[in-house]
């Protein structure tokens, strides 16, 4: 079924979010960020905190608003379409697992923590680049009441401001997940990785002769759950992504002139452009049908996901693409911001399954059932 | 006094049970997917009957006012109506024009009389309509229209040529663009609107031989042709103002249409059943990687439209480029559906080279619907022109 459901509150949570984002990170703002070491300001992270954004997908018995995911959904796009950095998406998406995968004691120790603002986030890909979440080669051995951890993980997002990180590994012969407080996580543990889109704080995780208490391992091992959410928050960066650069782009193609005319006025830029807008308006209403679905863990759910993935990868990536080259010569150097939008395209695209991998996976969903 | 759900599901499952029972016989003949195909009387009388009979059963225009020949219920009761014919396949509604543009518009513009005198031989296909826009050298670009309309006492002589007109041999009336003056500062404002009678004397259809081989347009010439000063709509010099607003009802952004199919809908699921039951070089072209690959990316946008239609009721995710959506029903999916039925040729192997007869795979109805496809993407306005106008209204960027 093709429906849309946008309540009065993520109506309200988008027109807030966008005035928020577009007054607090304008590109300079981003700029200057990209050479500090953390991701955002501490400032301005804790006024998101005191908006109470970090709770909106959280219920009500934990201290949240109770929207779920789609709550998320609005402030994450409005983030997106200005490129702010920050460990948002980590937090939301690593309260989703603990509210799909925790004991009810583990929910009240940290969800109420998440919402005032301590940094969560997952530690789930490793070096070789495998996008299938339970196929990692990290491991956690029994030895009396503790659990050894050993191995690496990557793209762990924001790894020294975090107060938790919940981690993927073998145990007993299963994928299932771990917690790691971030006292557990000594000196040395973490180095800084070098990623394409400079707005992202990006670690490695080093896990060898970690030691924690079993009672750390997690009962639950949702990993369609936590693809899933990691999905949409991704979508939802690209669907503000698209309306950002879309942006960058109207503002050039309309103040610079070559040969006496705008040079919005070319049909060679013009129409992309057109095709731009499309593929962003789509790519809105593939994220907001897949917010709406992501409640239940439907088939359905899933292949809204795995489409809103494929197709918005490829729109913001070729967005970002055609961003530089209408740019012309200006669009080859550092100083355009045509680059930032392109590489945090290019960042998307390749976390939790780039277009060609979500496509294939939709092939039997979408053809192999009678329709 | 909006209806309850209850009364909306009865009246559906009325409208589900008509259907069932009144949905007409195949007949021996192939039948057009959109009334730009009509190409021989079978075809035509038979799709008449049929709109006759689904206005007799109050299925069209029910939300159109009921002293003009309308239902005079809720537009809700119409998108039932409209989406129940849609389920059952039934055949489309051939007096498309009237119902669509021609119909739209004289209801928001005309006077009470051109309403009493037009509406309900609309619906009831009594009264069939044809449009004429485009001009052989003006195709896209209706500004030029070089058609002359010359008033002489109670009449206006009408010389020139008007290319395109679907019907244009079965019309009784045509929305007719033409130039009353040259003088004027810009060349839009010349224009005049009418809507004129095919059956004047110097009025003459000729049908157009298509890149199927098959009907379904004319060249309308006009020599001399005298037609009724009173039917001209709006004031002389309007023609543009009130052929834009006909063609906000085409490309889709504006309501009021009468409902009903206007075209028989190809959907993304006949692509796929069609997969499953041709080969490519043996084995079942829905195995070939490549088909399964290219079939999920056309499902997908397939399903970006029918997001789209959702989207466009919810103003408050129509942020940044609020016409977006609205403003590009036509281009998106009349692309769309060219290039599903040039894809389902891929899915033949060495029988996509076929063409209309028995020996092809569904009688060649694949090759003629993707040569046919051109319409859409051609007709109202090119994919290209449609860039032009959706660049620089929407995204504001220069001429």
């Amino acid at each position: 079924m093709s429906i849309i459901d946008f309540s009065e509150e993520q109506s309200m949570l988008l027109e807030t979010a966008n005035e928020f984002c577009r007054e607090n990170s304008t590109i300079s703002v981003v700029r200057a960020q990209i050479d500090k070491e953390e991701s955002v300001d501490a400032e301005l992270w804790s006024r998101i905190v005191e908006l109470g954004w970090l709770g909106v997908s959280i219920p009500e018995t934990y201290g949240g608003l109770g929207m779920g995911l789609a709550g998320a959904v609005p402030i994450v796009e409005s983030m997106g379409k200005y490129l702010m950095g920050s460990p948002y998406t980590s937090c939301i998406l690593t309260a989703e697992v603990i509210l799909s995968c925790a004991s009810e004691e583990q929910k009240t120790q940290w969800l109420p923590k998440i919402i005032e603002g301590s940094v969560a986030t997952t530690a789930l890909t490793e070096e070789d680049g495998n996008w299938r979440l339970e196929e990692i080669s990290s491991r956690a051995e029994k030895d009396g009441k503790n659990l050894v951890l050993t191995g690496s993980k990557c793209f762990v997002m924001d790894g020294p401001m975090a107060s938790l990180y919940v981690v993927s590994v073998i145990h007993e012969g299963k994928p299932r997940l771990v917690f790691v407080t971030g006292d557990q996580v000594t000196a040395g543990r973490l180095t800084r990785e070098n990623v394409i889109d400079e707005t992202r704080r990006s670690y490695r995780l080093e896990l060898d002769g970690l030691v924690i208490p079993e009672s750390q391992l997690l009962q639950g091992a949702d990993f369609s759950r936590i693809e899933m959410a990691a999905m949409l928050m991704l979508v939802a960066e690209m669907s503000g992504g698209l309306s950002g650069v879309l942006h960058v782009i109207i503002d050039y193609l309309t103040t610079r002139k070559q040969f006496d005319k705008y040079i919005g006025s070319y049909q060679s830029l013009k129409h992309p452009t057109v095709q731009i807008l499309l593929s962003q308006e789509a790519c809105r209403s593939h994220l907001y049908h897949a917010a709406t679905q992501i409640t239940g863990n439907s088939a359905d759910a899933i292949a809204a996901i795995r489409m809103a993935k494929a197709q918005g990868a490829e729109a913001f990536a070729f967005a970002g693409d055609r961003a530089v080259q209408f740019h012309g010569g200006f669009g080859f150097t550092y100083e355009c911001d045509a680059q930032l939008f392109l590489r945090r395209a290019l960042w998307c695209q390749y976390q939790f399954g780039d277009s060609a991998y979500h496509n294939e996976l939709l092939a039997p969903l979408l053809l192999d059932e009678v329709v | 006094m909006s209806l309850t759900h209850a009364e909306l599901k009865d009246f559906e499952q009325q409208a589900d049970n008509w259907f069932a029972e009144n949905k007409p016989k195949r007949p021996d003949f192939i039948l057009p997917e959109t009334f730009m195909e009509v190409g021989s009387d079978q075809q035509f009388h038979y799709l008449r009957d049929w709109q006759a009979k689904v206005y007799e059963a109050g299925y069209v225009g029910m939300a159109w006012p009921k002293e003009y020949g309308g239902g005079g219920k809720e537009q809700s009761l119409q998108d039932i109506a409209t989406k129940v014919m849609a389920k059952h396949r039934v055949p489309f509604l051939p007096n498309t024009i009237g119902l669509n543009w021609a119909g739209p518009l004289i209801l928001s513009m005309g006077t009470e009389e051109e309403k009493q005198k037009y509406i309900k031989g609309i619906l009831s296909a009594e009264d069939i309509w044809c449009q004429g826009f485009s001009e052989p050298d003006h195709g896209s670009d209706l500004g030029s229209a070089q058609c002359r309309a010359v008033k002489d006492g109670d009449e206006y002589v009408i010389n020139g040529s008007k290319i395109w007109t679907s019907l244009g041999s079965y019309a009784k009336y045509m929305i007719l663009i033409a130039r009353t003056s040259n003088e004027d500062s810009s060349k839009y404002a010349g224009l005049s609107f009418f809507l004129a009678p095919m059956d004047a004397e110097g009025v003459e259809p000729r049908p157009i031989k298509k890149l199927t081989g098959e009907y379904g347009f004319c060249q309308t010439f006009f020599n001399d042709a005298r037609i009724p000063a009173t039917s001209l709509m709006g004031k002389e010099g309007e023609g543009w103002k009130v052929a834009m607003a006909t063609l906000m009802f085409e490309r889709g952004a504006t309501g009021g249409q009468a409902g009903g199919l206007a075209m028989m809908d190809l959907s993304i699921n006949d692509i796929v059943e069609l997969a499953r039951r041709t080969k490519r070089n043996g084995r079942p072209a829905i195995e070939d990687n490549h088909v399964r690959s290219q079939l999920v990316e056309l499902i997908t946008e397939s399903k970006n439209n029918s997001l789209m239609s959702a989207r466009s009721k919810i103003s408050a995710l129509a942020t940044d480029w609020p016409a977006a959506v609205d403003m590009s029903g036509k281009l998106r999916s009349s692309e769309l559906k060219r290039r599903m039925c040039q894809f389902a040729l891929s899915l033949q192997g060495a029988n996509g080279s076929r063409f209309i007869g028995s020996d092809a795979i569904d009688g060649g109805m694949w090759q003629r619907s993707y040569l046919n496809a051109f319409s859409g993407t051609i007709g109202g306005g090119t994919s290209q022109i449609q860039h032009n106008i959706i660049g620089e209204r929407v995204l504001g960027l220069p001429k």
